[in-house]
């Protein structure tokens, strides 16, 4: 039984880069900056790879990335590290969608394909809202298991032991798939992309999806299908500067509590 | 995209272990494997030998990325691939590719280059190692010096005198040696200023006997052969010089913006900012000298001068990027504390290896001045 596996990714704004927000505070400057795959998709392609390469059969692995064109470098990367084939869901229609009106979307996507697991990022590191996972597989009707810091694919290959890693303690679930699993750091070592991969990569094919492809309404899909609506952007307050407050300790509780009470005004 | 595999290799797996690999004298064997299981080592061999024939502007591209981590790992995979796979894929009979070439694309085998001996560095034409046809064979005696990789490397391109009765140009050869043939000797290590990590030797040859089928393209090809690899040598080391000037460059920025004195960052003041500024327009104008060159070589157009220009210049502003980023860091750059330490020791041979700044100097007045009589 060949399995069909799918990792979700996304492209990010690098962690190292400086985010500026635009003049009137409704979006972030994406012009100039650096875009990555997610770092914790990074996990999910990896791990897809994996199954693929320990099953030594006929299995195979689709990227699948929902965004503007940029996202192409992303899916690339991914096809050079051994996916077979990458899927570019792109549509302005698609624009300004949160994660419910994105993962309705991945989710008609995903029907087209059939996959028996989906691995994405538990996370994106740009909105961290934490939630396309989650939303696709019930849009789905799949099993899901989230921030999973080990997998194993049972001998049947119709089910699956997942260690979730929350707070506490490791939660050890078993599921049947279809599944969509999201991945947490320390799941695998993701791979580099080496040159063959490279060079296999510039002949995979990358398939492009639009609103038609996915048979939704536009009313359900972008901005227009989001259920949250994001009203601005700030920048983090400043910081200010530390004080620190010396002396001996009852001293330094006399202290603490004057400046509460007089200067940060909580007490 | 092959830059940023570079990138990240060097990034998250060179950069933290370069400086305790200079220190300890030590080949990193582990990394120079694993650039071989990325691919690395097999950028100028055609995919049917089991490159990527990614060429020589791609392997530049890479090259940067390992020589800003680390200088020793960069000169490594700069003579493994220009100045010893290229030569093969030049002039070697389709045998010698065939059994070569496969095994160096992934780095199973290294490759080294022999042509510098005790008494012949900057002239080479005068290279007194010998060798003498025996049947079959070929028996070498001599010795060479100054050898990259000598102590780790599977496949040796060594230049030898098969003729000494001709022009001294026109009487040496190359063979393709292994170092388990009888008679070869690795017999020194340098213990260097620089690129600590990298092994430079001594090799002896004594009655060493190599199959005549060996030789790469024919008797008396030697020297031309050795000048064309070291042009596209004189593109690596080159791109050497780029990598430790941009590491000068992104060590003197952090440090700029961190350090203070007189009561703020030193990135503030208009020294500071004139050195960098200085650093920043050296390495851009290096970068291009390199990328020009590479392209020229990868149209198979003549290169030689633009190689030597690019060399030269490269290694030039990497000494001076070196030093003004210890001089940015002050007291502490002098210290082993800090990266710019091993940046300026690397720094230096640039100027050295691969043709002096004297060298190239009359190389390229050669290509100018073409009337003299």
């Amino acid at each position: 039984m060949v399995l069909k596996l799918v990792a979700l990714i996304k492209n990010v704004p690098d962690t190292e880069a400086k985010i500026k927000i635009n003049a009137d505070g409704s979006a972030i400057e994406s012009q100039g900056i650096k875009f990555v795959i997610n770092p914790y998709d990074e996990y999910a392609v990896e791990q897809a790879l994996l199954i693929k390469e320990a099953l030594k059969d006929d299995t195979t692995v689709t990227v699948i990335s929902l965004g503007p064109d940029r996202v192409v470098e992303s899916l690339r990367t991914a096809l050079a590290m051994g996916a077979d084939e990458a899927i570019h869901v792109n549509d302005p229609a698609f624009e300004g969608g949160d994660s419910q009106a994105n993962a309705r979307v991945l989710a008609e996507t995903l029907k087209t394909v059939g996959p028996d697991l989906v691995f994405c990022g538990k996370q994106g590191i740009d909105f961290d809202a934490a939630q396309t996972p989650a939303a696709v597989a019930e849009y789905l009707g799949f099993s899901q298991a989230l921030i999973a810091v080990e997998f194993e694919l049972g001998e049947d290959k119709q089910t699956a032991t997942v260690t979730r890693r929350v707070e506490g303690g490791d939660e050890i679930l078993d599921i049947t798939l279809p599944a969509v699993v999201s991945c947490e750091k320390g799941l695998n070592e993701p791979r580099y992309a080496s040159l063959p991969g490279i060079m296999k990569a510039k002949k995979k094919e990358i398939k492009t999806v639009t609103l038609a492809d996915v048979g939704l309404a536009a009313e359900q899909v972008g901005a227009a299908g989001a259920k949250s609506d994001v009203t601005g952007f700030q920048p983090l307050p400043e910081r200010t500067a530390v004080k620190i407050i010396a002396g001996a300790a009852d001293d330094q509780v006399k202290e603490l509590v004057k400046l509460l009470r007089q200067e940060a005004k909580v007490v | 995209m092959i830059q940023q595999t570079a990138r990240s290799f060097a990034d998250n797996e060179i950069a933290p272990v370069a400086d305790q690999f200079s220190r300890e004298g030590k080949f990193p064997a582990d990394i120079v494997r694993r650039l071989g299981e990325l691919g690395f080592m097999g950028m100028l061999i055609p995919e049917e030998y089991g490159g990527t024939g990614f060429g020589n502007f791609c392997l530049v591209l890479a090259l940067e990325e390992i020589n800003r981590a680390c200088a020793s790992t960069g000169v490594t995979m700069s003579v493994h691939n220009s100045l010893c796979t290229g030569p093969i894929i030049h002039w070697a009979s389709d045998e010698l590719k065939q059994k070569y070439l496969p095994k160096m694309a992934t780095g199973e085998l290294l490759g080294a280059y022999a042509l510098s001996e005790p008494d012949a560095g900057s002239d080479p034409a005068s290279l007194s190692c010998g060798a003498v046809k025996d049947g079959n064979e070929y028996v070498l005696n001599g010795s060479k010096n100054f050898i990259t990789t000598g102590q780790e490397a599977d496949v040796f391109i060594a230049m030898v005198r098969t003729d000494p009765e001709v022009k001294k140009t026109r009487g040496i050869s190359a063979f393709i040696l292994e170092p388990g043939m009888k008679g070869f000797e690795v017999t020194k290590k340098e213990d260097k200023l620089g690129i600590r990590a990298s092994s430079t030797v001594q090799l002896v040859f004594e009655d060493l006997r190599v199959p005549a089928s060996q030789m790469l393209a024919e008797e008396g090809m030697g020297f031309k052969i050795a000048m064309h690899t070291l042009d596209g040598g004189r593109i690596g080391i080159a791109t050497q010089g780029v990598g430790i000037a941009q590491a000068c460059l992104d060590e003197s920025i952090k440090y700029a913006e961190e350090r203070e004195a007189f009561g703020k960052q030193i990135g503030h003041f208009q020294m500071i900012q004139w050195k960098l500024a200085d650093m920043a327009m050296r390495i851009e104008a290096a970068r291009h000298l390199v990328y020009n060159a590479s392209r020229l070589k990868d149209e198979g157009k003549p290169h030689s001068k633009e190689a030597s220009i690019a060399k030269l210049f490269s290694s030039e502003i990497c000494n001076e990027c070196a030093r003004q980023a210890v001089q940015i860091h002050g007291g502490a750059g002098y210290t082993v504390d800090f990266k710019v330490e091993r940046f300026f020791r690397d720094a230096r041979i640039t100027e050295i290896y691969e043709g002096t700044s004297e060298i190239q100097r009359i190389v390229i007045s050669r290509q100018l001045l073409k009337n003299l009589h």
